[in-house]
């Protein structure tokens, strides 16, 4: 029976791989931008006036896709605060406090982590980066929080208002692009300002700090949520 | 040797990569096992796709003192892939934060993570 199961194993990994081996033999490298891209390098820059084409391709291109994809963290965040919070039987188990040099250590680096998260989501149309680079910064600074001062209570209210106004807010940004510009998440909406520096492209740097705070606001949910179920021990077992 | 350059590399280890997830997803017992699989699989698909954008010579695709303006199409990578990897890395942190979930409540359940163990709707 084992002896079947591992030649029917080694039988289907065969074939995936070479399946792979077959798609890999037709790659050759290549040598210059298809239709799209060489659309997005020609006209973006002075389209959108954001000097990353990535992210003008993220933002404004693309804009749709990156709000389902928010809307799928958001969704991610609320399945695992439903199935998490949901815990039947379990009682608190004190933990052991944190140590000195964490605590003074975490209150240096938490100002300057969210600084740089900041400065990430904020430059996401000039320099590599952009909201949800600088959302997962601002996550590493609320882990660092929640590690350093475990004891007191971090408000699920303050991440979730964050998390409404931002996403409220890129939606309302999305629909003023269909009145004001000529269509849903067109950056027109506001000047696109000279190029290259920090207010330019339009209504982009706005998105995607928006971006950046509601990816920052559900990653720290997420964390929470797995946090919380850590200081619990079940009664079952 | 063109088969050294670093696209070609970054390819067969993309795919490398694939076959050894898918591997590990059918073979292993451990639903943290899997889940490590799972995510080794998500990793091989972001090396291909940045792979499959990349072209020799040339810079990221940012305009800046690199990259003269008009001249950007002969100059810089294909922004597309750069921009679908950033949208596939987030949702793979979400679906592996939701497997994880799913992972601790079958714990609770059932004391266990071997896959032997569930066999509730085993007949």
């Amino acid at each position: 029976m084992k002896i079947l199961k591992n030649s029917l194993l080694l039988v289907v990994i065969g074939y995936m791989a070479w399946m792979m081996f077959n798609l890999y033999k037709d790659y050759d490298s290549r040598t210059a931008l298809n239709d799209t891209a060489s659309y997005y390098a020609e006209i973006g820059p002075d389209e959108t006036g954001a000097a990353n084409l990535v992210t003008s391709v993220v933002v404004t291109y693309r804009g749709l896709d990156t709000l389902g994809e928010v809307t799928i963290l958001f969704l991610t965040a609320a399945i695992i605060g439903l199935l998490l919070r949901t815990e039947k039987g379990s009682r608190l188990v004190p933990l052991r406090a944190s140590s000195e040099f964490l605590i003074t250590a975490a209150r240096v680096l938490i100002p300057m982590i969210t600084l740089i998260g900041v400065y990430i989501f904020i430059n996401g149309h000039l320099t590599p980066g952009g909201g949800f680079q600088g959302g997962a910064v601002l996550a590493s600074t609320f882990i660092l929080l929640l590690i350093s001062i475990s004891n007191k209570k971090l408000g699920h209210r303050v991440l979730e208002f964050t998390e409404a106004i931002s996403g409220f807010s890129f939606v309302l940004i999305g629909i003023l692009g269909i009145i004001l510009a000529s269509g849903f998440l067109d950056n027109h909406i506001l000047p696109l300002g000279k190029f290259g520096t920090l207010f330019s492209a339009g209504a982009i740097p706005v998105i995607y700090s928006l971006i950046g705070l509601k990816v920052g606001a559900e990653l720290s949910t997420i964390i929470l949520e797995f946090n919380q179920i850590q200081g619990k021990e079940d009664e079952v077992s | 040797m063109k088969y050294l350059e670093i696209e070609y590399i970054s390819v067969i280890a993309g795919f490398l990569l694939l076959v050894v997830g898918l591997w590990g997803i059918i073979s292993q017992k451990n639903i943290i096992k899997m889940i490590i699989s799972f995510s080794i699989i998500d990793t091989s698909i972001h090396l291909l796709l940045v792979a499959i954008g990349y072209i020799r010579n040339r810079t990221a695709p940012i305009i800046d003192s690199a990259v003269n303006k008009s001249e950007a199409v002969n100059q810089i990578t294909d922004p597309v892939p750069q921009a679908l990897v950033l949208t596939a890395i987030v949702i793979g942190v979400g679906i592996t934060a939701l497997l994880l979930t799913y992972a601790l409540k079958l714990f609770r359940q059932n004391r266990s993570l071997e896959i032997n163990q569930f066999n509730s709707l085993k007949w």
